[in-house]
């Protein structure tokens, strides 16, 4: 492992203004396998990639229930999302006790944001090595932030973290103006086809390694009542219609050429009509 | 004064952090199932405060828990028990049974053993058995699980009529004949019913309104009787198989 | 011989205390500090306000207080206001003692700001104001210091009307028409009366004439209340308090009532 002379004490600038021990664990985040989070305008939905250390060990947990409003996915170190999710979880209660409302996604994002940017400054402390994915609904409708170690918290229409989330930005980049209109089934399936792109070459999404968490009205793939659309994970064999939505790389390619091959031809004959078909849209 | 402890020392008249809000609670336990009831009246002396202050809440899907004493105190306990459970569904993921429920709260009121909750809690629900649990407890937390209970304002009008009705007491089988262990609901909800009816007309401090809550077992057989229930609204959140069920009469209201 | 040291020297009071429970041997106690004697507490209210009475109608919230606060039976200051917004929202009015008040004023518009400054479109409706204030209430009298008030919280927000009662035990209710203090046993018979089941379709009028009947009568009836009153509605364009009102009283009737006015027989 390389070494900067500037890391030893996250306190200390390096000449170029950069905190290393920040950036350092940044890099933590990447090492964790991947997550995503999307949103429309009914709802929120969290997909996690979840590993295993092997074929004799359970896959470890990449979502967290906060509270009936909110939920996170992680990467990166699971013990600090552990530290940090108690405290959102205490905030999320203290704001039910002082005040009998659901604490604001927004305040609650901030309110880690703020102890994470404390260890950036302090002497003596280190960074979270972990980034986080919140998806939440108040009374402005659903939200996705992203948190990470530097102390930076954002919003976001569709975002992703950890390993190789690039890939699945890419997708999501792609994709996102769609995300607000479309249904509940058909961003699942964004989100979904975005955490395959983060998958090695031989892997596959199974029912083993996919975690969601959800925000909003039930979906007819879902077995179990949700009252009030509160968050929830799906494992296991729940995971399984929504995993049986999705479509082949090969089959979204060659989606993906018939609408060009369609906008090509309205543009020859100049009735630039909208595309019928939400889902073969291309934007721009 | 006569007859009195004469006291040579000035006192001074304190702060008294209780009060007193009237209205009755009571639970029943069935076989399969549990019902747990409230009046709605909250008052002080001899102000009715409001017609609706509910006195009985959900805590999960199998346990309703019924509060009676001194109001601010009924409700802040409510609200820590409810924080509690909570964390347990944090940790577990899925929602703590009546048993250890029962147990928390005899804790949580034995941890203010010297300035107490000044609250009687019912708490009823199904067991992880699918039995009916009635489980009743003192201001700092002594309890056991009975098959019933009441508990407030009017416990001493109600009680011996349910230890008659219920448990029989006083009343001599038809020779050959035994009574029955647990009674259907069909017989058991006439009963609350009736219990607040009286209590209303007896005590002053009990009526405005009347809530029931029925919790039924995995597959109970008093299900297709609820149903039909007028005004009945069902409380269930999970698909776990216990269902809750609130029904609300109106009481008097002089 | 009595047997229990504890009895020795005192009195008999086995009709009192059948089971010798008192006095109940204590030990001596160190948990208080050099200075706890010079710390006091509130044990009773020293200038205190009267009645708040508060009602719900077709467009939200009327609520109504007098300005005047006691001290004792001297009627010590008479354009105190007893009515205070909070946030956009919300009103709330005391009755009780009037330092007190002013003191949870100051809390709640601390608050007020610090929700404000978040500037993230979300705000204290009156329900989470009532849920703070009674918690602040709670915790006091839990640390036997209270707050010696009785409040009232009204307002409106997201179409609903709000209406809310707490107190110095942080005892909570709610109702369509309330009343602190004497007007709890006065004016709250004839709100009720004039109210509940018209809680959608009293106009701002027939509210103000309710508030202002029960007021008159109040002032007629409490020897601690004052003709000068302020009301307060709250309604889905916001909150306005009005200037102080006077009421026009007659006393002439008391001229005829045997042993108060003027003997002529």
């Amino acid at each position: 492992m390389f070494r900067n002379t500037y890391d030893s004490d996250n306190t200390v600038f390096s000449p170029q203004g950069r905190l290393h021990q920040v950036e350092y664990a940044l890099e933590a985040v990447k090492q964790g396998s991947a997550a995503i989070g999307l949103r429309s305008k009914t709802h929120a939905v969290l997909l996690a990639l979840k590993r295993s250390t092997g074929e004799l060990a359970s896959y470890q947990q990449k979502m967290f229930r906060i509270d009936d409003h909110v939920g996170i996915a992680i990467a990166g170190l699971t013990s600090d999302a552990r530290v940090l999710s108690n405290f959102m979880r205490q905030q999320a209660m203290s704001s039910k006790m002082v005040f009998n409302r659901p604490i604001p996604v927004n305040r609650l994002v901030s309110s880690i944001a703020d102890k994470a940017q404390v260890n950036t400054q302090e002497y003596g402390r280190r960074p979270y090595g972990v980034g986080f994915l919140v998806i939440g609904q108040d009374n402005s409708g659903p939200h996705l932030y992203e948190f990470s170690p530097s102390g930076n918290s954002y919003e976001y229409y569709a975002m992703s973290i950890g390993a190789r989330s690039q890939s699945a930005k890419t997708y999501l980049e792609k994709h996102y103006e769609k995300f607000a209109d479309c249904s509940f089934e058909d961003l699942v399936r964004h989100g979904l086809h975005a955490l395959r792109e983060t998958l090695q070459q031989d892997k596959e999404l199974n029912v083993n390694n996919t975690s969601i968490g959800i925000i909003g009205p039930k979906s007819e793939h879902e077995k179990s009542e949700t009252p009030g659309g509160a968050f929830r994970i799906l494992e296991n064999e729940a995971v399984e219609p929504f995993l049986q939505t999705m479509r082949s790389k090969e089959e979204l390619k060659e989606e993906e050429r018939q609408a060009l091959d369609a906008s090509k031809a309205e543009e020859a004959t100049g009735t630039a009509a909208p595309a019928a078909d939400d889902d073969v849209q291309m934007s721009g | 004064m006569p007859g009195m402890v004469s006291t040579s020392q000035p006192t001074q008249q304190s702060f008294n952090p209780y009060t007193e809000n009237g209205g009755t609670i009571l639970a029943i336990a069935g076989a399969d199932f549990s019902v747990i009831a409230g009046d709605t009246r909250q008052s002080e002396g001899y102000s009715i405060q409001t017609r609706y202050a509910p006195k009985v809440f959900r805590l999960t899907d199998k346990a309703v828990l019924a509060v009676n004493g001194f109001a601010a105190d009924g409700n802040m306990f409510v609200k820590k028990v409810r924080q509690r459970l909570e964390w347990y569904r944090h940790a577990h993921a899925k929602d703590m049974p009546i048993r250890a429920i029962a147990r928390l709260i005899q804790t949580m009121l034995y941890a203010r053993r010297f300035f107490p909750y000044y609250v009687y809690n019912i708490l009823g629900g199904i067991e992880e058995d699918g039995t009916g649990a009635v489980y009743s407890f003192d201001p700092v937390g002594s309890y056991e699980r009975e098959a019933c209970r009441a508990a407030g304002a009017a416990q001493s009008l109600v009680q011996p009529f349910l230890d008659n009705q219920i448990y029989f007491k006083n009343q001599t089988p038809a020779p050959g004949t035994s009574f029955p262990k647990h009674l259907p609901l069909s017989t058991v909800l006439p009963l609350v019913i009736d219990s607040f009816t009286s209590a209303t007309e007896r005590h002053i401090e009990v009526g405005d309104g009347l809530e029931i809550y029925v919790v039924l077992a995995k597959g109970s057989t008093s299900l297709q009787g609820i149903t039909s229930i007028r005004g009945v609204q069902e409380l269930t959140a999970t698909s776990e198989g216990e269902r809750v069920f609130v029904i609300r009469r109106d009481l008097k209201k002089d | 011989m009595d047997h229990f040291p504890t009895n020795w020297g005192r009195p008999r009071n086995d009709a009192i205390d059948a089971y010798g429970t008192y006095p109940i041997h204590s030990r001596p106690k160190n948990d208080q500090d050099a200075f706890s004697a010079g710390v006091q507490r509130t044990q009773q209210p020293i200038v205190t306000g009267t009645s708040v009475l508060a009602i719900k109608y077709k467009d939200g919230i009327m609520m109504a207080a007098d300005n005047l606060a006691s001290y004792g039976s001297l009627a010590r200051f008479k354009d105190v206001r007893r009515l205070h917004p909070v946030g956009d929202h919300t009103v709330i009015g005391a009755g009780g003692d009037m330092s007190d008040f002013q003191y949870l004023q100051t809390i709640l518009d601390e608050l007020t700001i610090s929700e404000f400054t978040a500037q993230d479109g979300h705000s204290l409706g009156p329900a989470e104001i009532h849920e703070y204030l009674a918690q602040v209430m709670y915790a006091r009298r839990s640390k036997m210091n209270p707050l010696w008030n009785s409040i009232l919280v009204g307002g409106v927000k997201d179409g609903k009307k709000f209406l809310s009662y707490v107190d110095l035990l942080g005892t909570t209710y709610s109702a369509s028409t309330l009343a602190t203090g004497y007007g709890g046993h006065i004016a709250q018979p004839l709100l009720r009366e004039a109210v509940e089941g018209r809680e959608d379709t009293l106009t701002e009028e027939q509210a103000l004439a309710i508030i202002e009947n029960s007021m008159r009568v109040l002032f007629y009836r409490d020897a601690r209340s004052l003709n000068k009153y302020q009301v307060a509605t709250i309604t889905a364009a916001g909150v306005s308090i009005s200037e102080s009102k006077h009421l026009e009283t007659s006393w002439s009737f008391a001229e005829g009532i045997r042993g108060y006015g003027a003997q002529t027989q």
